[in-house]
Formats: C-alpha cells, sequence, structure tokens
C-alpha cells in the first residue's frame, strides 16, 4: 500500500534526510520517500501490518527532529 | 511569514540591541563578571532554543545536529572567555536561519503556485439547487455542472452547453479551445464561456490532473546522481569534520600547549561543519527545475531524468506527429496548359467519391462544395487512382502507375510526397503534390538544439526521398527512413553504440507506437500528452502539448538547472574548505565561519531558486 502524509514544520532538510533513510530501513517498508520541499512522506509498506509501520514511523520522525509532526 | 518567523525576527531585533548596548559597555567597563553576564543576556534571548534542542536531541541520539554543533561552539567561546564572540555566533546564526527559512518559504509558495491545478470542488445538482463536493467521492457516469471560471474538476463528456477552454495550466499555452456537446474534457483546464454540463468518464484519482500532481509531486523520489552524491556526503561530511575538529582541539595543544587557541580553531570546525546549504539547495534547483518545466507543459517524472536530458547528445525524432503533423495536404500545384484552379478542380470533382484519404486532402483543399451533377461514371481503380467522366471530359487522377497504364506522357518528378497526376481526354493536364505539413515551430526548435550542439536524427517508415525532403527542410543531421517499427529499436541501439560514454540519447516520438523506442532510449520524450494516458505512462518527460518547440526549452531547463546544481556545489564546498583551512592555520574567526555556514546556505537557496524560473 502506497499513502502520502505532509509533514509539518519539517525545516531542517538533513532531518528530512535522516529520515528518508532511517524509515527505509524499518522491516516492512518497500520505499519511503521525504519531500523537504513539498512537505511530504510517500510511504510504500506492506498492508498487513501498516498500522504498526506507521506507528514506528512517528516514533522515528519525533526522535530525529522533534519538532516535526507528521499529519493523519 | 509565517508566527514563528515573525517570533524569531522579533527576538533576533531585541538580541541585536542588546548585544550593541553589552557592546558598548565592555568598551567603558571590564570587569570579567560584568561584561560575561552583559554578553550572556543576549546570548540567552536568542540561543534558548538551539541549547534546548541540543540536549534534548542528544538525549534522542541524535548528536552532530546543527544545534548541537552550535551549543559546543558557543559554550566553547563562554569557555574561552570569548564572550562577545559567543553572543556574536548565536546571532548570526540565527538571523542567516532565519534569511534561509524565508528563502525557502518563497520557494515553497512559488512551488504550490505551480501545483494549483488541482480542483478543490466539483458541482452536482441536487433537489435545491447546486452542491459543491469533494471530487474524490464522485464516480464514472455521475453528471457534473461547470460554471465558466471554474475549473474542470474531473475527466468527462460534455452532454450540454458549449464553451471555451483555457489549457494554459496544463499546457503552458494559452490557446483557447471551442468545444460543444460531446467533446472531451480534461480535468485541470478552465471553462472560460459557458456553462457546461458533463458525464464523468474517469475518477479523480485516474483523471488527468491527479496523474500530472502525482508525477511532478513523486518526482522528488526519483533522485538525480548529483541528489544522491550529496546525500551520501553529508553523511560522511560532518562526522569527519567534527573528528578533525577534536583531534586539531587535542594534538597540538599536546605538543605546543597552549590549549585555549587550538580549542578555538576547532570550535571553527564545529560551526562549519553543517552540510545544510548543500542537502536544502541540491534538491531544491531539481525541483524548481521540474516544477518551472512543468508551468510550460512540460512533464519530468524525476530529477534523474532531467540529469539525463541535460547530458543528452543525440536526440531521434520520430517524423510523422513529432515534427510534422500527420495530416495531409496539398503542397503544391503543377499545371501542365491549364490553370492552377481547374487542375485542382478537376482532381477534387474526379476523386470525389473516393474516401480515400489523398482525395480528402484534395476536397478539402479546394474548399468549394461538390456539384456531384457535373461527375458521372466515377469509377476507382485499386492502387492507381480514379477515372470519371466531369463535365462530359474522360479524367484519370492518379499515380504513375496509372498515367502508364493508360499510356499518358507524364512529368516525373522526384519529390517529397505524393504525386497525384491529372489527364482530360488524353492529354497530360499537370500534376499535385500531397505531403505532411512540417509543424511550424519545427524547424526553429532543431535550429535551437543544433546550436546547443545536439546531433539530431529523424527516423521514419515513409519513403526515402520523402523522409529526406522533409529532414533538408528542417535542417536535421541524419535521417534514417523505410523503417518498420521494429526497425525503429535496431537503429537507437545503433546510435546509441555511436555517442560518447557519458552522451546521452534522447528519442521523442507521439508515444502511441513508439513504447519499445520510447523505453530503449536513455531517455524518451512523448509528446501530445494532453488526454492520452499511453503518453504519460511510457515516457520519462511529456510534453502535454505537441509542440516540438518544447523539447529545445526542456533541454534549456535542464542544462540550467544542472548548471545551477553545479554552482551550489562548487560554491558551497569550497567556501567551506578555505574556512576550514584557515581555521586551521589559525587566520580565520568564528564570524567568518558563521558565515561560511549559514551564509553560504541562504546565497545557494537563492541560487537554487532560480531554476525555478527559465524564460522560452
Amino acid at each position: 500500500m502506497k499513502k502520502q502524509y505532509q509533514l509539518v514544520n519539517l525545516d531542517c532538510a538533513n532531518c528530512a534526510a535522516k529520515m528518508e533513510n532511517a524509515i527505509k530501513k524499518l522491516s516492512g517498508v518497500n520505499s519511503a520517500s521525504v519531500n523537504f520541499i513539498t512537505q511530504r512522506l510517500i510511504l510504500d509498506a506492506e498492508d498487513s501490518h501498516f498500522d504498526k509501520i506507521i506507528n514506528e514511523v512517528i516514533k522515528l520522525c519525533k526522535k530525529i527532529e522533534p519538532d516535526c509532526t507528521i499529519k493523519i | 511569514m509565517s508566527r514563528k518567523q515573525k517570533r524569531t525576527l522579533i527576538r533576533i531585533i531585541i538580541s541585536l540591541f542588546l548585544f550593541a548596548a553589552a557592546y558598548l559597555a565592555n568598551i567603558f567597563n571590564t570587569n570579567e563578571r560584568v561584561r560575561f553576564f552583559a554578553f550572556l543576556i543576549p546570548y540567552a534571548i536568542i540561543g534558548w532554543d538551539i541549547l534546548w534542542r541540543a540536549a534534548r536531541n542528544i538525549l534522542h541520539g541524535q548528536i552532530f545536529d546543527e544545534n548541537f554543533l552550535m551549543a559546543i561552539a558557543t559554550i566553547g567561546a563562554l569557555t574561552l572567555r570569548e564572550y562577545p564572540e559567543a553572543a556574536a555566533v548565536m546571532l548570526f546564526y540565527q538571523i542567516g536561519e532565519w534569511f534561509q527559512q524565508y528563502a525557502i518559504g518563497k520557494s515553497r509558495r512559488s512551488i504550490s503556485e505551480l501545483m494549483n491545478i488541482r480542483p478543490d470542488y466539483a458541482n452536482i445538482e441536487a433537489e435545491n439547487g447546486l452542491v459543491q463536493i469533494d471530487p474524490y467521492e464522485l464516480n464514472i457516469g455521475d453528471t457534473i455542472v461547470i460554471k465558466p471560471g471554474e475549473k474542470i474538476p474531473l475527466d468527462s463528456v460534455i452532454i450540454e452547453g458549449r464553451s471555451t477552454l483555457n489549457t494554459s495550466a496544463l499546457t503552458g499555452e494559452s490557446v483557447p479551445k471551442d468545444v460543444c456537446a460531446g467533446d472531451t474534457l480534461i480535468s485541470g483546464c478552465v471553462n472560460m464561456t459557458g456553462l457546461l454540463k458533463a458525464k464523468v468518464t474517469k475518477t479523480f484519482e485516474n483523471s488527468t490532473v491527479a496523474k500530472i500532481l502525482d508525477l511532478v509531486e513523486n518526482s522528488s523520489s526519483k533522485k538525480a546522481h548529483a541528489e544522491n552524491f550529496i546525500t551520501k556526503f553529508a553523511r560522511y561530511y560532518t562526522p569527519l569534520v567534527v573528528i578533525s575538529a577534536a583531534l586539531i582541539a587535542v594534538i597540538p595543544s599536546l605538543i605546543f600547549g597552549e590549549w585555549s587557541e587550538w580549542v578555538q580553531r576547532a570550535l571553527i570546525f564545529l560551526v562549519v561543519s553543517c552540510p545544510c546549504a548543500l542537502v536544502i539547495s541540491i534538491p531544491l534547483s531539481f525541483f524548481g527545475g521540474i516544477g518551472g518545466a512543468s508551468k510550460h507543459g512540460i512533464l519530468v517524472k524525476g530529477g534523474n531524468y532531467l540529469e539525463t536530458l541535460a547530458n543528452a547528445e543525440i536526440i531521434v525524432f520520430d517524423k510523422t506527429g513529432t515534427l510534422t503533423k500527420g495530416n495531409f495536404i496539398v503542397t503544391e500545384i503543377n499545371p501542365a496548359q491549364i490553370s492552377e484552379k481547374d487542375l485542382l478542380e478537376l482532381a477534387a470533382l474526379s476523386e470525389s467519391y473516393s474516401s480515400h484519404p489523398i482525395s480528402e486532402s484534395l476536397k478539402e483543399a479546394y474548399g468549394k462544395t461538390i456539384d456531384t451533377s457535373r461527375i458521372s461514371d466515377a469509377e476507382e481503380i485499386a492502387g492507381q487512382g480514379v477515372r470519371a467522366v466531369v463535365d462530359g471530359k474522360a479524367v484519370y487522377t492518379g499515380n504513375d502507375k496509372l498515367m502508364r497504364s493508360i499510356g499518358i506522357q507524364y512529368n516525373e518528378c522526384r519529390q517529397n510526397g505524393t504525386i497525384v497526376h491529372v489527364s482530360v481526354d488524353n492529354v497530360y493536364a499537370g500534376y499535385i503534390i500531397i505531403s505532411d505539413e512540417i509543424k511550424p515551430d519545427a524547424i526553429d526548435a532543431v535550429k535551437t538544439l543544433k546550436q546547443q550542439g545536439i546531433r539530431t536524427v529523424m527516423l521514419t517508415g515513409d519513403r526515402r526521398e520523402a523522409g529526406e525532403f522533409t529532414a533538408k527542410r528542417l535542417g536535421i543531421d541524419e535521417v534514417h527512413a523505410e523503417l518498420l517499427p521494429d526497425d525503429k529499436v535496431t537503429e537507437v541501439e545503433k546510435l546509441i553504440s555511436t555517442k560518447s560514454p557519458r552522451g546521452k540519447l534522447a528519442f521523442v516520438g507521439d508515444g502511441i507506437n513508439d513504447a519499445p523506442v520510447l523505453a530503449c532510449a536513455d531517455i524518451g520524450i512523448a509528446m501530445g500528452g494532453l488526454g492520452s494516458d499511453a503518453a504519460i505512462e511510457a515516457a520519462d518527460i511529456v510534453l502535454m502539448d505537441d509542440a516540438p518547440s518544447k523539447i529545445a526549452l526542456a533541454m534549456k531547463i535542464s542544462r540550467k538547472t544542472l548548471k545551477i546544481v553545479k554552482q551550489n556545489i562548487v560554491f558551497a564546498l569550497s567556501i567551506k574548505f578555505i574556512i576550514l583551512l584557515l581555521g586551521a592555520l589559525g587566520m580565520a574567526t568564528m564570524w567568518e565561519a558563521v558565515l561560511g555556514d549559514v551564509g553560504v546556505a541562504f546565497l545557494a537557496i537563492l541560487n537554487a531558486s532560480r531554476a525555478l524560473k527559465t524564460k522560452k
């Protein structure tokens, strides 16, 4: 399943790159792309535990850039 | 300006005043403690959030981020009793950051303006008049109403009404298009004059506008080499600079002593260790280039394609539908003994019963309604032409074979296009040439490309003479004619082997029958994307309308973008390395280091935002 999320207050490009790398390494994630300019996350992950994966993604983002939140 | 930016601006102004006051006090009062507190106040006002974030991020296991580096650098300065430096560096950093955020915000806004083709609502008829609903909720077969001035929300077919459409949001060209009942509507166009009622033919996700937006927004996931290089570089650069900073602080101090001097040099390293300038400006340049191109109706599916196009060395064109219009018109009338008008009239009348494309173009050139009472005994001669009696005279109209079979002497000519000979009562009356019309901007497009040093090649399934004639008129370097669809792939493969190792080959086609060729070229460009899903799917770059001049424009945009990317990489890296070098030698101060960090980032972003705007 492929979904798009808005990232609010994504103000640091380096963090965006770090987030993208970390999300890609999560198990069950097929591909991920964080666009600093449009402030969007495109996540392609396995359907069966998508909810679990998105929770992990939220936690990861909080860890890397606490000011930035994912709008769901 | 956002609220956050306003708040930071106020903090910057307050601390600037306090800093100036502290600086003045510093001149008259040399008491260590007074100096410390005088500078600590502006430092705290401007830097508390940096310190707080640094501490919080370390707890999250995120070391080596900007906040941490700035915190260490300024705290280091404080412990070395460089109070003015500590406060100034923090202040300077925040000013730079502020400008950087401002520039990013501006670019973000201009990009979202470019993508402002998304329709927000669709009108449907309900019991109490029109109701606006989310276009997502509509299904195929639903009826929508589009008022003048509104965007067409979904791909649909007109049931009622007539109007003029403005397609400029999609194609970049504001050529108005007249539509009436039965015509298809493409989402994203603007309805200008009349009220339209239409039946939805595609759901929102499958409508043109959603596809285009999806394509442009997702383009950032296909990263260019330059972008990947920067991301990788950033991953090693920061740790490497921080480690060198640690080494500079410790090793020379152990040998020569003078700890404070070496620590100060190390702090300079920390300040320039953030790769921000590159990490922001490179993707921004690519995205700006892609966004700017989409404004002209050129859709680029990824930064990598923009990069490839900029390195194109050979551009291969399909002929029909790409460089020529693909419609056949009368281009030349060469009468013998009779007038041009009479020759055309005879040809058009005698061919009037035929439905062959050639007779269609003759009738179109004739332009008047055909008086069928003047024609009798019309008969088609397969593969040769027609025979008919016009105004009581026996007229034969057809090719060389027909003339030979009836034993008429004709002018043999080797020219572009299809030749139609006419004979009247066994006397040769002349010939008419019908050929494919070259697109008005094709000649200029080829010229511009050649000026950019590109080798142009044309492939066609047409006869050799026709192909060579068109190529000569367009100024194309090379032509390969009489090719079957499969031959085109072989030909492109052959051409790929002749280019230089770093050069690329681009193929331009109409995207209908040339999917295999589009796929085998380094980069496939399809034309006439408006309303053609096949073209949008098959190509790497899609030209929404079918103007060849857009290829030259796409080329210009891609080269400009790549130039900006290179400028930014060279500029940012060389400034950083110079400051690192000067810092290590003790010749740079913290001030220069901060300038090298945020100042460079700010300038790089400004430079990147140029990619958004390329004029035709």
